[in-house]
């Protein structure tokens, strides 16, 4: 009855609508997908669907209505082979872990121009996996892994080797990795929240010309880790609540032309850790109740630290070396105690940021059990009596009087 | 035994209507509730709170535990008249003066958190541990401020003494903590740091607070090793069991002093 109007829509050439619902006469989604052509737009009806993994290797747009269920088990749910393909509205379950197959909810493989959206995922061991996509947009996506294990989970937005893509607005949890980016360049992240990862809540190697902007990162076991990249653009993003001992608010390694700006940093064991960086401008960030605000390797070249906020740190600065080589230029610190006599919101005397016993305690790790102690806030007593104590490294020699910086 | 709870009773009544002991609740009291007020939240005033027990506690405790010893000298005398046991007699002016005082430090800190029972967050477990930590400190000076003014005639001497003893406490021992720590810095130190914390009950204390915050993570492997050690039954046990013979060494010599001493 179906199949000599199929056959019709065919010779006409036009796109067609297809349904799929439980108790008609088409009751699976692979039934559908052997049937549709080119151009066609699948919608499914609410129910749940515990199909063998199915293949879209024709530019199809997928439907769901009504949230209908889509049940994996030892297999991938969707794989994307052409271009033009969209997959929206659907909730997607339980893709079982595996060590020598990276399944995925939805795995999208040499294809363009894909569109993922609105989706929920649900214990899937990788969420959407992009393999070699170009122009793909990955959207409002709701994406929640119970992972424990790093081993038992994977990531939860996954691109390798693509470029120009867009993710943005989704909501991923409890994966290894919330995004993850390698050898992808021009990507835009944007407006994601990535929280209670196993790993990182992003995480990007090789992947150059790539923007994040309004991201929020909270509470991942491990923060964020940018690696290996150049002309990054991290704006507005917030890295909060990377708490324990290996965990960064941001680590840039190897990271060279690119620029941070009005980023949040609060309350990491580490704001930002930088290590051979190259160029880098960090600019009106605010680095707040870290443990340390910043360290800064030696082998990081012209990095550029200027109107940032600094407070309530336990150490603001810290480097491996005297000889450190970034530079700090009209930051707010709230530990500064000079003054600005001729008003022009600058303080008139340089700000030492790394204090003596932030110096000691990079050259020797375990002298951080006097932290808190009495003789170390008499160490930064002393410092500020004979300000001869503290280690000339790095100065910002016109620190702001005030935050937000107020025009004299 | 009557007539240590006799002169403890005594002592108690004498105590509680002495200015100093209320005047020391009183300021404790001022500052907590000055710490809530600023704005902080229940998590971070115990944070802010903990140089204030660690330094004030010991300080006041020596430097009234010494001078009350020498106050009470005539008292002592005449007590020596009676037919009351020198042990006994020890025990009750001790405990005469470091239950007040831990009273007043329980009250005085704990007062501005009870008041806010429920409508704050209080970090239930570091507050206990805060106040347990400032009670053994409070027990531990005031023995080794009895053993001082014992050892010592001249009241001088052995005040000076006393705030000597709260200098090295507070800071000389972390000053040379920090140089063994420079100078071994290529030796695994965890281990010896360990050692070293235990013999300082101010540092013991402290890192038994730390390691209850957040701070910890902070701290690296250092931290770890501490954690694991202190997050044993063992190792809690060994830290517990070195405060109560911090307490209890000066507290023996001080009573042996005591049932020797010619007055």
């Amino acid at each position: 009855m179906i199949l000599p109007l199929l056959a019709g829509a065919l010779l006409l050439g036009a796109p067609r609508t297809i349904r799929v619902a439980p108790g008609t006469a088409l009751p699976t989604i692979s039934t559908a997908l052997g049937v549709a052509a080119d151009g066609d737009t699948i919608r499914v009806g609410p129910g749940e669907y515990r199909e063998p993994e199915l293949v879209i290797a024709r530019r199809l747009t997928l439907l769901g209505e009504g949230w209908p269920v889509l049940v994996g088990g030892d297999h991938q749910i969707l794989t994307v082979t052409a271009d033009d393909v969209t997959i929206a509205g659907f909730v997607l379950r339980e893709v079982s872990p595996s060590a020598t197959d990276d399944r995925a909810a939805i795995k999208v493989r040499d294809a363009g121009r894909c569109r993922i959206e609105n989706n929920t995922l649900i214990d899937t061991f990788f969420g959407i996996y992009l393999s070699r996509a170009a122009g793909c947009v990955v959207r409002g996506n709701r994406i929640r892994g119970s992972g424990t294990t790093e081993a038992l989970s994977g990531n939860a937005i996954h691109s390798w080797s693509s470029n120009d893509l867009r993710i943005e607005g989704n909501l991923v949890r409890g994966h290894r990795d919330g995004i993850y980016l390698e050898f992808t360049t021009g990507a835009v992240v944007r407006d994601n929240t990535s929280s209670g990862n196993l790993r990182y809540g992003l995480h990007f190697m090789f992947s150059n010309q790539c923007e994040y902007t309004d991201n929020h990162f909270l509470a991942n076991g491990a923060g964020v880790a940018v690696m290996y990249s150049h002309h990054v653009l991290m704006e507005r993003n917030t890295f909060a609540e990377s708490w324990g001992s290996g965990a960064y608010g941001v680590l840039l390694k190897d990271i060279s032309d690119s620029r941070l700006t009005g980023n949040r940093f609060d309350r990491n064991s580490t704001g930002l850790f930088g290590e051979g960086t190259n160029r880098v401008e960090v600019t009106g960030n605010e680095f707040t109740r870290n443990g340390w605000g910043v360290r800064i390797m030696a082998d990081a070249h012209e990095t550029a630290f200027t109107g940032n906020r600094f407070s309530g740190n336990s150490f603001d600065v810290s480097s491996n070396s005297a000889n450190a080589a970034s530079r700090f230029r009209g930051n707010y610190w709230d530990r500064y105690a000079g003054y600005d006599l001729d008003r022009d919101g600058y303080g008139d005397v340089p700000f030492a940021p790394v204090r003596l016993f932030a110096l000691v305690v990079q050259q020797n790790e375990p002298a951080l059990i006097l932290l808190r102690s009495f003789f170390v806030s008499l160490l930064d007593l002393a410092e500020r009596v004979a300000p001869v104590l503290t280690p000339r490294m790095m100065e910002d020699p016109r620190p702001l009087m005030q935050w937000p910086a107020v025009a004299p | 035994m009557r007539g240590a709870r006799k002169i403890l009773g005594y002592q108690l009544r004498d105590i509680a209507r002495n200015r100093w002991v209320i005047g020391y609740a009183a300021i404790l009291l001022l500052l907590t509730e000055a710490l809530f007020q600023l704005g902080g939240d229940g998590g971070r005033v115990v944070l802010s709170l903990l140089n204030l027990v660690l330094i004030f506690v010991p300080l006041v405790a020596l430097s009234f535990g010494t001078l009350y010893l020498y106050n009470a000298r005539e008292f002592i005398e005449l007590l020596l008249a009676q037919p009351v046991g020198r042990g006994a007699m020890f025990a009750g002016l001790w405990g005469g003066l470091a239950l007040p005082l831990s009273t007043a430090l329980l009250a005085g800190v704990g007062l501005p958190f009870l008041f806010r029972a429920g409508s704050t967050t209080i970090p239930a477990r570091s507050l206990l541990v805060l106040l347990g930590t400032g009670v053994m400190l409070t027990l531990t000076f005031t023995a080794i401020a009895f053993l001082i003014s014992l050892r010592f005639e001249d009241r001088a001497r052995g005040f000076g003494l006393a705030l000597l003893v709260w200098l090295g406490c507070a800071v000389v021992y972390d000053g040379l903590v920090l140089l063994v720590v420079t100078i071994f810095s290529r030796w695994p130190l965890e281990t010896p740091l360990l050692v070293l914390t235990l013999l300082n009950p101010l540092d013991l204390g402290r890192v038994v607070l730390l390691l209850d915050f957040d701070v910890a993570a902070l701290m690296g492997y250092t931290g770890a090793v501490f954690q694991r050690f202190l997050g044993t039954a063992l190792g809690l046990g060994i830290a517990g069991l070195a405060l109560v013979l911090w307490t209890a060494l000066p507290l023996l010599l001080g009573a042996r002093r005591f049932r020797r001493r010619d007055f």
